[in-house]
């Protein structure tokens, strides 16, 4: 019988397997931030460890950072603290870092694919969730505890249970590309299989919608399988992946003998069977709006928002849920997604902060202003994209329309840094998590793609992006 | 790591489902750059108003279960974040163990290095448990919860029980493999970064 794309990825990096047990997986790429390893390093420390490969290992600054003038100092002390810390520990165990300063900086699922350090065909991990982003490569990309980043800095492998495989098949063609994104579909395919229908898989995500998005829409798909509960997610690499990675800053040297390698082996064989599989047609799909505390409680742009008891199909838990998140978002069943007011609108995040999301935002701005009761930021997931998008003068069309135009990092996606929601502050975000108070306690948050946030930013209020002329 | 002991003591209910960990650990705390003293900030949003004073309705803060050792939570618990100063304010808070109808995986994967064991049962036990006002007894070796009214068995995967109970350093068991990884290394085609 043949087999998926995930589990040639798999066998090909199994040093040890044995029977009933986690097979030993070996680790190509090693992505490490402030957050998350501090106490990693200091395990290390503790035992008389060393990095073992500090050549597969990448560090840089994201989660924490002021996303304000980077001349001045960081005021936060505690935050300062983890910040020096990752550059004491990236000196003291030999580990490139891209720090504050450096024009590689930015959102680590940003940099991976951007720099060529991310392959498709290779094992990636990261203390992070949204490492699932580099599947978009056909990578098999994890995210991993703290112990666990120990456990690869000391061994470079992992002991990992072998997953099931979850085929999600995305079929059919957008009438409106420009109006409904690869955040869209993101959306609609957890709204339909739930926060938890990909626990214990590998998503591979199929089709002809699927084969139609650009390597950027790519990543904001891969990004979201865990916000579906999946392990990771991947898409098996096709001609866009290869000319996207070649002549990258960090691209191997033998790469085009690398691409004849994988363009025979990395997918999945005609004869071959997933655990599990969904079917997602997107011929007609909306714009998708959030309106709950997690990603699965999601609706069209152009329907109200649903009754718990609608929402919940007769499970009760469910059902409690759906009650405390309306009450908690201050929302109402049967309200209009379009009548909700907003007061933040934030374009940024590994989810949705790459030159594509940029650029088709910037278009439904342009020569427009922001309403007045709404504050809006544009956060560039890395330096380069910064760079990259000044360079073709978006900067100013989001200044002129007043938006702030900040530095690299994950800022208001998780508020670590001062970019944080006030209490009851209601915002449009092209993130990743609507959870209580994540991005600032009290806040409430509406996860929608790039072009919407700018329309609602524009507007004040949700809009349906497929009445705007967006050619 | 300290080996697994058997607990018992009442259980803590926490009836709701998707329980994240950014509730379980509000970002504010992920600045910290060791591993201890994340107790007091665990459930934050939940147990404080914004004064920080103790919000009276919230179960945690009953003082009917000072001293419980045992969450007990609806399904899909720990989703969300990859963040182990999640299951590091758990274990400081006390909790060793958290029962749940399903558990997201880098949360229950997280669980197992810290000691702490996580048990997934069906839906209409853990209902049942919520409910549960007198101590139960968590018997790993046996996998037996012990109720004032019956004995519930549960599954664990036999690697994972072993490392719990015998409390072992997961990276010390693999430098036993260290000829295995460094044949792998020999014959990789990926190549270095640098």
């Amino acid at each position: 019988m043949g087999k998926t794309l995930f589990e040639k990825i798999w066998e090909s990096h199994i040093v040890v397997t044995k029977q009933n047990e986690p097979d030993l997986i070996y680790i190509d790429r090693h992505l490490v931030h402030e957050v998350t390893s501090p106490q990693a390093f200091d395990g290390l420390r503790m035992n008389n460890r060393k990095v073992r490969r500090p050549d597969l290992t990448i560090a840089t600054m994201d989660h924490n950072v002021p996303t304000s003038d980077r001349s001045l100092p960081i005021l936060d002390q505690t935050s300062a603290v983890q910040i020096k810390t990752l550059e004491t520990n990236c000196k003291d165990f030999g580990i490139k870092l891209f720090d504050i300063n450096s024009p590689n900086q930015g959102i680590v699922h940003v940099i991976g694919p951007q720099l060529g350090i991310t392959l498709p065909g290779s094992t990636i991990v990261c203390g992070d969730s949204h490492t699932s982003t580099h599947g978009a490569f056909g990578a098999l990309a994890l995210g991993i505890g703290t112990s666990e980043v120990e456990h690869v800095l000391a061994s470079q492998t992992l002991w990992l249970e072998k997953p099931k495989t979850f085929e999600v098949r995305v079929e059919g063609k957008r009438s409106n590309p420009h109006a409904v994104t690869a955040k869209d579909i993101i959306l609609s395919i957890i709204k339909n299989i739930g926060t938890a229908g990909g626990t214990g898989t590998v998503i591979e995500y199929r089709g002809e919608g699927i084969n139609d998005l650009s390597m950027d829409e790519r990543m904001t798909i891969c990004n979201m399988s865990i916000e579906g509960g999946a392990r990771a997610g991947l898409i098996a690499p096709d001609q866009k992946t290869f000319d996207y990675l070649r002549d990258r800053e960090y691209t191997p040297k033998n790469y085009e003998s690398l691409v004849d390698s994988w363009k025979d082996t990395l997918k999945t064989d005609s004869d071959a069977t997933f655990d599990k599989q969904f079917i997602l047609d997107i011929n007609d799909i909306a714009p998708q709006v959030s309106w709950g505390t997690n990603p699965g409680m999601t609706c069209d742009v152009d329907e109200p928002i649903p009754s718990p008891d609608e929402y919940s199909n007769g499970d009760a838990n469910q059902k409690k849920g759906a009650e405390k998140a309306l009450e908690y978002m201050d929302l109402k069943s049967g309200t209009m997604i379009e009548d909700i007011k907003i007061d933040r609108v934030f374009i940024g995040s590994c989810t949705n902060a790459r030159l594509e999301d940029l650029i088709e935002a910037s278009k439904i701005i342009q020569g427009q202003k922001v309403a007045s009761s709404v504050n809006a930021m544009v956060v560039p997931g890395s330096q380069m994209v910064k760079r990259q998008a000044e360079e073709m003068g978006l900067d100013k069309i989001f200044i002129d329309a007043n938006f702030e135009w900040r530095e690299a990092g994950c800022s208001m996606c998780l508020g670590m840094n001062p970019d944080i929601l006030s209490p009851g502050e209601r915002c449009a975000s092209t993130s990743n998590r609507n959870f209580e108070g994540r991005q600032g306690n009290g806040g409430r948050t509406h996860l929608v793609s790039p072009v919407m946030a700018a329309a609602a930013a524009i507007n004040g209020h949700f809009v349906d992006v497929r009445k705007l002329d967006l050619n | 790591m300290e080996p697994f002991e058997n607990v018992k003591s009442i259980v803590t209910p926490l009836d709701k489902v998707n329980v994240d960990t950014d509730q379980i650990i509000p970002k504010q705390f992920l600045k910290l750059v060791q591993k201890s003293g994340f107790g007091k900030f665990l459930f934050f949003n939940w147990r404080y108003d914004e004064n920080e004073n103790m919000k009276s309705d919230f179960i945690l803060n009953d003082p009917k279960y000072d001293g419980s050792k045992i969450l007990v939570a609806g399904d899909n618990f720990g989703c969300g974040s990859s963040r182990e100063h999640a299951v590091w304010a758990l274990d400081d808070y006390g909790f060793s163990v958290i029962i749940s109808s399903s558990f997201a995986d880098i949360f229950f994967s997280n669980c197992f290095k810290n000691g702490i064991l996580p048990i997934s049962l069906e839906s209409q036990i853990v209902e049942k448990l919520l409910q549960e006002t007198s101590p139960i007894e968590i018997d790993l070796e046996n996998q037996i919860i012990k109720t004032s009214s019956e004995d519930i068995s549960f599954e664990i995967n036999s690697h994972k029980k072993k490392i719990l109970l015998e409390g072992l350093d997961d990276i010390a068991q693999t430098f036993q493999f260290e000829d295995k990884i460094s044949e792998f290394e020999e014959k990789s085609t990926v190549p270095s970064v640098l």
